[in-house]
């Protein structure tokens, strides 16, 4: 699936978007949150607060719980401050 | 007739007057249009800024925007709807945001446009990084935000 990371999360991460694999017991939204963690400093950085990253799939808000089972794009970012 | 939201998101600066010449021309059912323009401070929180940079997820905030807008028409009598959000660096003074509501009577008009923005700020995925003196910075979520978008939930 392909996740895309927004202002400072795509910053700490270090790029825009890119395709992951995640391994089949990563289910829920959280879930991928702890796996990317764990892919280095970078990413360990971006993640450190999980309670203040918002995730969207395929382009519709969701909560940590939700499953990503099917989702073609999933986005972290963090709290939005348009308007 | 079934009002229809004209959506926009650009880099460009935007009218005012026109938009509003464009949102009621040749109509004789519009009684009211509200209009709400959100522009770039100078300071924030009493520090002076040079400009906003404002990124968008592509897709996801027309979408966004479009959700708020049907959910308005399908809530408030609106004869007319225009939102324009600004992405790219805008400097103090300049536009970022402009919704426009039209209906027959003042009420609706107000309320819808009062939700829109309520709406927009908590939840259309805009953020908004600072050149101050010091350097720039992500602008942090306000949590009165999210509260006032809170209060149009129906319980």
């Amino acid at each position: 699936m392909k996740v895309k990371y927004f202002a400072w999360v795509r910053e700490r991460v270090g790029m825009a978007e890119e395709t992951v694999e995640p391994p089949a017991d990563v289910r829920t939204v959280g879930d991928l949150i702890g796996w990317l963690a764990k892919r280095g400093e970078s990413y360990a950085h971006a993640f450190e607060t999980p309670r203040v990253i918002r995730a969207a799939i395929d382009h519709a808000h969701v909560k940590p719980d939700a499953a990503i089972a099917g989702a073609r794009e999933i986005a972290f970012f963090p709290p939005m401050t348009g308007g | 007739m079934t009002a229809i939201a004209t959506i926009r998101i650009q880099e460009a600066d935007f009218d005012v007057g026109q938009e509003i010449a464009a949102l009621t021309r040749d109509r004789t059912d519009i009684g009211a249009v509200v209009s709400f323009s959100g522009i770039c401070r100078g300071s924030e929180n009493g520090e002076p800024i040079a400009a906003l940079t404002l990124e968008h997820y592509p897709g996801m905030a027309e979408a966004e925007i479009k959700r708020h807008a049907d959910e308005a028409l399908s809530r408030w009598p609106l004869t007319g709807l225009t939102v324009v959000h600004r992405v790219g660096r805008i400097t103090p003074g300049e536009n970022i945001v402009l919704v426009l509501t039209a209906s027959q009577h003042r009420q609706a008009a107000f309320q819808a446009a009062e939700f829109l923005m309520d709406y927009l700020k908590a939840n259309a995925p805009f953020w908004k990084r600072e050149e101050g003196l010091k350097g720039s910075s992500w602008i942090e979520a306000r949590g009165h935000d999210d509260a006032a978008a809170e209060r149009w939930t129906k319980s």
